[in-house]
């Protein structure tokens, strides 16, 4: 095929989320292709990133600026601080627009058997700020997966944030908008039941 | 090469975009990998302690082979807000999955985690179940401790000890000059008539198997199970 240039430029592409070997290959073709108004300005996007791009020193999220434009934003409620698991959570609900409180991005979740500890996730910055904050913060939402490893995270959470006297809740478990009874699986159904509450009161 | 069996999922971690690599204990065939795609159709079966009927697939015996889920039934799902019994299925997955060797058929084993995660499921008497689960487990790997008599007199009154080294009840008199280095022995293990396990006895029976799963284990397996274990001994400290 092409030089070994293209080989290294597909070789790269097929290690992104979605994209293998063949995908990658019309990728770099297309990017090829399009030299000018794609391959370059992508070319000056990425530097860019990997230039100014850092984690956020107070919450983990990813921006060009530290503390990030979440953190500095004086509209947000700063009584609500969100708890999630990695940057990925933290921008699908901001896609949401209903969440106007902070978040707190722990890094993972705690895994025996993949051998994660309280100690690899950023647990202990989350209680330093916690602290730090004087009061200023009042609740405190766990917004992680319903999985096993998520829940065990959010119980332990609990478990550490109960001697702060916060408020703590976690996010509702069940029925998607759109999902019908008849079609969900017996674990969300179950999930649901166990999470009703009173209507029309 | 391919088979049909019921299953209970042990662990799953992720591969690539849409997959997963399922680790599951079944009925005939043992402890089997196997990999799972669209992982976010199956969501939730996929949870450790799920019971499923699967399909395996694969060209060569010795490949890790595809999973197909023909049928589910989540048991995570009515745990995830009870961080105890979330905890009890924790650690009884990731001791299987520690120390189960690989495509060995243990129907016994799976029999006994059937039994102890429908208990778990249903909230009765799941914690002397849990430590009965550690020491038939450790029995059915051939290395089952002897709490029928006493090592020392051969009777078979007033066990209360068990020999770290030997695995062998010892009963309270022979016991007496060692008891600081012997391992407690609760009376629900030992079948006496009219022991009921209170949680003093259930976190006794944890130490006990504890010690000798950590003996047995080699010291990288051990280290995954420790965490689960610890959590789920916490917990019932708190009970």
């Amino acid at each position: 095929m092409g030089g070994p240039e293209i080989e290294r430029l597909i070789q790269l592409l097929s290690k992104l989320p979605g994209l293998g070997p063949r995908s990658a290959r019309r990728a770099a073709l297309h990017l090829m292709t399009r030299k000018d108004t794609l391959m370059i300005p992508l070319n000056d996007a990425l530097s860019n990133a990997a230039a100014r791009v850092t984690a956020c020193g107070i919450c983990g999220n990813l921006d060009s600026i530290d503390p990030c434009a979440i953190c500095r934003d004086n509209r947000r409620d700063p009584k609500l601080l969100c708890v999630i698991e990695d940057v990925g959570d933290l921008w699908a609900l901001e896609r949401t627009a209903s969440f106007r409180g902070r978040y707190h991005v722990l890094g993972g979740t705690l895994s025996a058997l993949e051998g994660v500890k309280p100690e690899d996730l950023s647990i202990g910055a989350l209680m330093a700020r916690l602290e730090e904050s004087a009061g200023e913060i009042t609740e405190v939402i766990l917004a992680l997966n319903a999985t096993v490893d998520g829940q065990t995270t959010v119980h332990y959470l609990v478990d550490r944030l109960k001697a702060l006297g916060l408020k703590v809740s976690r996010i509702a478990h069940g029925v998607p908008v759109g999902g019908e009874l008849d079609y969900l699986d017996d674990g969300t159904l179950s999930a649901a039941l166990a999470s009703r509450r009173a209507v029309g009161s | 090469m391919e088979w049909r069996d019921r299953g209970i999922v042990l662990n799953a971690r992720r591969h690539g975009e849409r997959s997963m690599v399922v680790d599951i204990l079944t009925q005939q065939h043992g402890r089997h990998g196997g990999l799972a795609r669209d992982s976010a159709r199956l969501g939730g079966a996929l949870q450790p302690g799920s019971d499923l009927g699967v399909h395996w697939r694969a060209r060569l015996a010795d490949h890790l082979g595809h999973w197909t889920i023909e049928s589910s039934h989540v048991r995570a799902a009515g745990l995830l807000d009870d961080a105890v019994r979330l905890a009890a299925l924790s650690a009884a997955c990731s001791v299987c999955l520690a120390l189960l060797p690989e495509r060995e058929p243990h129907p016994q084993i799976f029999a006994a985690l059937v039994v102890l995660l429908d208990a778990i499921e249903a909230d009765q008497h799941w914690a002397a179940l849990y430590v009965r689960f550690e020491l038939g487990l450790l029995s059915d790997l051939g290395f089952g401790l002897d709490l029928s008599r006493c090592a020392v007199t051969h009777g078979n009154d007033d066990l209360v000890y068990v020999s770290p080294k030997t695995g062998r009840a010892v009963s309270r008199e022979a016991g007496r000059p060692y008891a600081d280095r012997l391992l407690p022995l609760p009376g629900f293990l030992t079948g006496r008539a009219g022991a009921m396990a209170e949680m003093r006895d259930i976190l006794d029976g944890l130490i006990l198997t504890g010690h000798f799963l950590e003996r047995h284990m080699a010291a990288a397996a051990w280290g995954r199970v420790l965490d689960a274990r610890g959590r789920l001994t916490t917990r019932l400290q708190t009970l």
